[in-house]
């Protein structure tokens, strides 16, 4: 069972690998996104540290949900789903290795370089810290949760936009405590409660989120 | 055949439960009527002026059983998409379909009426609290499942990925019901408690339930003029549609 788990993310990171732009758009749609808010806004330093956490979080978001056409539409279309729907193993098991490997080529390079994008919003060290973490724990909810959003359109017309329209009301948990913890810290409440509210989402979506994510796959895949 | 007394299944199927939809829809509707004039007459010209809020506050009459039947009708949806998808009954998802209009059009109206209020009370159209927020979140989902729907053009498929998405949105509302509460609480507390009783005159409970009832009839009554509709749409190349009196003249 876990070699199938294997397969299924080296296969995924191989094939990201060799279309590199892929990842990059994700990734540079997050950068563009971030840096155009001082330019709407302005580049007071005082502004800008109050808007950073819920910008962060708007464009994670938005990344991620951009990202989640990717998911399980190229494996739809070459018929690589269906064989993996036919296979002794559950398929509970292979949406979450689908969804781990999405998580690894598009959430964690945004996780990485939001730090580095944190310097031109002037946040302190220690605040760095918290957004990294922040984004460590909830990206992952984000692809879990934009999955079955992707498995619920797959193949069908215009179906871009419907994910965001079907998708993105259910991230609210997820930004609303996100941008918490990194706004809490800032303005020096403690950010333990809001991560540990995170953590019990990541948990919840962990358990539920594959169950939903395999039924929808199972009807659209009919 | 069956040993069983009562059918239970017997309406499930929509050629039987065509012509009794039929029956019942004038009866809601009639219902729907009475109890919607009498509410509004005991609303306008029977309770009393408020003290603190003036006459502006009769829009309650209105908001809460609307923010009320929004709330309810989703959870209806989520039964009847559950028993669709563990029943396999063709006509739970036809009836998750009928409502969703509905649903759609009492939270807009929560959402309008509830703005409208909050100008005189709170001196704006719109302050981002919690119960506010999240009715339109729910607004957002119903229009999420309205346009799944019509996205799909299989209407198994359809049916039962609509299914699915009702269930993972009714496991997500208290969810994000209680991360928009404690994100930011600004709205006067319920005024309808179910342990301490009603902080409200008695004349204005009795309206509002009034009201509230009147929107459930309505709801009902609708609906079920809606699923006929979408029953003689999906059944359009049955026999017995093709006997129907209204369809051959």
């Amino acid at each position: 069972m876990f070699e199938i788990v294997r397969t299924i993310v080296i296969r995924d990171l191989t094939l990201a690998m060799r279309r590199r732009s892929d990842v990059m758009t994700t990734l540079f749609f997050f950068v563009i996104v971030v840096s155009l808010f001082p330019l709407g806004i302005g580049p007071e330093l005082d502004t800008l540290r109050m808007i950073a956490p819920g910008v962060f979080w708007v464009a994670a978001l938005l990344a991620s949900m951009l990202a989640l056409e990717k998911l399980f539409a190229a494996d739809f279309e070459d018929g690589t789903l269906e064989q993996m729907l036919l296979a002794p193993q559950p398929v509970f098991v292979l949406v979450m290795a689908k969804v781990f490997a999405h998580w690894l080529i598009t959430g964690v390079p945004l996780v990485l370089l939001s730090p580095l994008l944190g310097l031109q919003y002037d946040l302190a060290v220690e605040t760095l810290g918290v957004l990294l973490l922040s984004l460590l724990l909830g990206t992952p909810t984000l692809s879990l949760i934009g999955a079955i959003g992707a498995a619920l359109t797959l193949g069908l017309r215009g179906g871009g936009v419907l994910v965001s329209l079907l998708v993105l009301p259910l991230y609210i948990p997820v930004l609303i405590f996100g941008s918490g913890a990194v706004e809490a810290n800032v303005s020096g409440l403690g950010e333990t409660g809001h991560l540990l509210m995170l953590g019990a989402i990541l948990l919840l979506a962990l358990v539920a989120a594959p169950v939903a994510t395999s039924a929808a796959l199972r009807i659209s895949a009919e | 055949m069956s040993s069983r007394i009562i059918n239970w299944f017997k309406f499930s199927s929509p050629a039987s439960f065509y012509p009794l939809a039929g029956k019942l829809v004038p009866i809601f509707m009639a219902a729907a009527v009475i109890l919607i004039a009498v509410g509004l007459y005991l609303s306008f010209f029977v309770a009393p002026t408020d003290y603190k809020q003036g006459e502006g506050y009769r829009i309650i009459f209105v908001h809460v059983p609307a923010a009320w039947m929004s709330m309810f009708i989703y959870l209806v949806m989520a039964f009847w998409a559950a028993m669709g998808l563990v029943f396999n009954t063709r006509l739970s998802a036809m009836m998750a379909e009928s409502l969703a209009p509905t649903g759609a059009m009492f939270t807009f109206l929560a959402l309008w009426t509830g703005a409208f209020w909050g100008k005189p009370m709170w001196g704006a159209w719109w302050v981002w609290d919690a119960r506010l927020t999240s009715e339109l979140i729910l607004f957002f989902l119903y229009i999420g499942y309205i346009a799944l729907k019509g996205a799909i053009d299989d209407t198994r498929r359809g049916d039962r990925a609509g299914a699915i998405l009702l269930l993972v949105g009714v496991v997500n509302i208290p969810i994000i019901y209680f991360s928009v509460k404690w994100w930011n609480t600004l709205h006067q507390g319920a005024s309808i408690d179910m342990k301490t009783g009603s902080s409200m005159a008695s004349i204005m409970l009795v309206t509002m339930l009034i009201m509230a009832l009147g929107f459930w009839m309505y709801t009902i009554a609708v609906s079920l003029s809606r699923v006929r509709s979408i029953i003689l749409e999906r059944e359009r190349d049955s026999q017995w549609v093709r006997q129907l009196p209204e369809v051959q003249g």
